[in-house]
């Protein structure tokens, strides 16, 4: 019964973690872009700066009707969010935060496996949505999220892997442990090509051609409204926080911090995420889009030789130290 | 190891067997639904039931790191590729009268030969032997990935390479397809005999692959 209980209280963290932390990133989204470019942003909702302008978005989201084009094939249409977004939340559930074993949902013995894994499927809620619509744009935008996903994938993976050799373990809270400070400069190619092909697979800026809203008006979502609509920006945010605590626990050594690590371990962890969410916040507003072809020569051409360079240099150093 | 017959019957069945056993059913439901639905796409996305279901299959055997690689490659990665040929060449929503193909039967016959093959090669290596899953080789889980990695590279190193150079030749043969794709389509701009051939519309008793371009994207799936 207590074993019962631990485990719903986890999950129960967790998923208040997975609504709440998207949240935030969205609001700081709003903010940081408006500073940046030299205006205000939300400054009325809730009082103090807009800080409930996300909410009262949610209350728009949740009044607009619930449309199903007469075309589309209502089933998978209708599916489609819920498998864009549930995948994140089974992610967070093996990312651990500290150090002591009840400061991760459930530890995954192939951990990195796992996330990587789950993570992909989450495209393929995209893809039924561009095809379900019965929508060229939304067409399109399926086939541009699919052609990214693969291009992308692979480097993903390939450095990931450079990590779980450098730690000789595959479950992430192994990972952390075994990491050293020097780690940072050895493994500094992998952790760049990580985070780009991750903001890639979000379809984040740079990399959002599959929703290139001057091409083709929101790509695989045009046809959404209302809560499902929502969904899919959810879906978006909540892949920040993965990809953004993913990359801090396999590249930036997690809890470790120069102090404070006992105890205060989770600090260091939503730390190193939030600046991590920033660059990404950062990016979207400082890079145009790049063009489908640039995106394509961008992973086979740099990423590629990069990460499997990569693994040669992580190889090469492991043999040289044991 | 021991004998099933001695400490473990077929009338006592774990959750696990159970649990076992009806996804294995939902598996199989959604594998001949994949080949009998006349929706293109909805056949693609039944596969990814009955792959998904194959992984959980894998956990319930505490094969943990071949089930998400499993996931990983199948679920992530090959209907993903499907999913784009369908959208790249025709998916059309609804039902397609067209979709059945005249080998049904020939497809049947070798379906179940293959099936057969499979099912007779377990039993016969296996037939009563129990493995026990939780405390197998070396305390760790029998499936855990040290023990796989282990086993992976020290008894199956042969067949492990062997497959690796059969995913290389596959490589090659995609580029060179894909090679030969693009010098045809170049040619007939100076000759008149023959009208350029658009992709995907090239007859099809010439040339089996569609595009050189999903033939190379194959291939570089098969690397993975």
């Amino acid at each position: 019964m207590n074993d019962a209980l631990d485990v719903a209280l986890r999950l129960l963290v967790v998923f208040v973690v997975f609504l709440t932390l998207p949240l935030i990133i969205g609001q700081t989204e709003h903010k940081v872009m408006a500073h940046m470019q030299g205006r205000l942003g939300p400054m009325y909702a809730g009082g103090f700066h807009g800080w409930a302008q996300l909410v009262a978005d949610g209350v728009k989201f949740a009044q607009k009707e619930d449309v199903v084009p007469a075309g589309a094939d209502r089933r998978i249409f209708q599916l489609a969010p819920a498998v864009a977004l549930l995948p994140y939340l089974l992610v967070l559930v093996a990312i651990p935060i500290g150090p002591s074993e009840s400061a991760v949902g459930q530890i995954v013995d192939a951990g990195i496996f796992f996330v990587l894994a789950v993570m992909g499927v989450g495209v393929l809620g995209s893809l039924m949505a561009g095809w379900a619509s019965a929508n060229k744009f939304s067409l399109l935008g399926g086939l541009r999220t699919a052609a990214q996903l693969l291009a992308y994938e692979l480097p993903m993976l390939l450095t990931a892997a450079s990590v779980a050799m450098a730690a000789g373990t595959v479950s992430l809270p192994g990972i952390v442990n075994a990491f050293e400070w020097w780690w940072l400069p050895w493994q500094i190619v992998g952790a760049i090509v990580f985070f780009v092909a991750g903001l890639a697979e979000l379809q984040r800026p740079p990399f959002d051609m599959p929703v290139a809203d001057s091409e083709i008006i929101f790509g695989a979502y045009t046809e959404y409204t209302g809560l499902r609509f929502a969904l899919f920006l959810l879906a978006e945010y909540a892949g920040i926080v993965v990809l953004c605590g993913l990359t801090t626990v396999l590249f930036l050594g997690g809890w470790h911090g120069p102090w404070g690590a006992d105890g205060l371990g989770w600090v260091w962890t939503f730390l190193k995420t939030a600046v991590l969410a920033f660059i990404v916040i950062w990016l979207r507003v400082t890079y145009p889009r790049l063009r489908e072809d640039q995106l394509q020569k961008l992973s086979w051409t740099l990423l590629v030789p990069l990460s499997l360079a990569q693994i040669a240099l992580t190889g090469v150093v492991k043999v040289v130290i044991q | 190891m021991t004998l099933a017959a001695s400490s473990h019957g077929f009338l006592s069945p774990t959750g696990v067997e159970v649990a076992f056993l009806l996804v294995g059913i939902v598996t199989l439901g959604a594998a001949v639904i994949t080949v009998t639905t006349k929706q293109l796409v909805h056949a693609a996305l039944w596969l990814v039931v009955a792959l998904g279901g194959l992984a959980v299959e894998y956990l319930l055997l505490t094969a943990e790191f071949i089930a998400w690689v499993q996931v990983l490659i199948y679920v992530g990665s090959v209907v993903v590729l499907l999913l784009f040929g369908l959208m790249l060449t025709r998916a059309p929503i609804g039902r397609s009268p067209d979709a059945d193909s005249g080998n049904r039967w020939a497809a049947l016959t070798v379906a179940v030969a293959a099936a057969a093959a499979l099912v007779w090669v377990v039993v016969d290596a296996f037939r009563t032997t129990w493995i026990d899953l939780d405390g197998a080789a070396g305390g760790a889980d029998g499936g855990s990935t040290a023990v796989t990695g282990a086993s992976l590279f020290q008894s199956w190193v042969l067949p492990f390479e062997a497959l690796s150079v059969l995913l290389l030749a596959a490589l090659v043969g995609a580029i060179v397809l894909s090679r030969k794709a693009a010098a045809e389509g170049e040619r007939p701009q100076g000759s008149t005999n023959k009208a350029p051939s658009d992709k995907g519309k090239a007859p099809s008793d010439k040339d089996t692959a569609p595009s050189g371009k999903d033939q190379a994207a194959s291939g570089k799936e098969g690397v993975r």
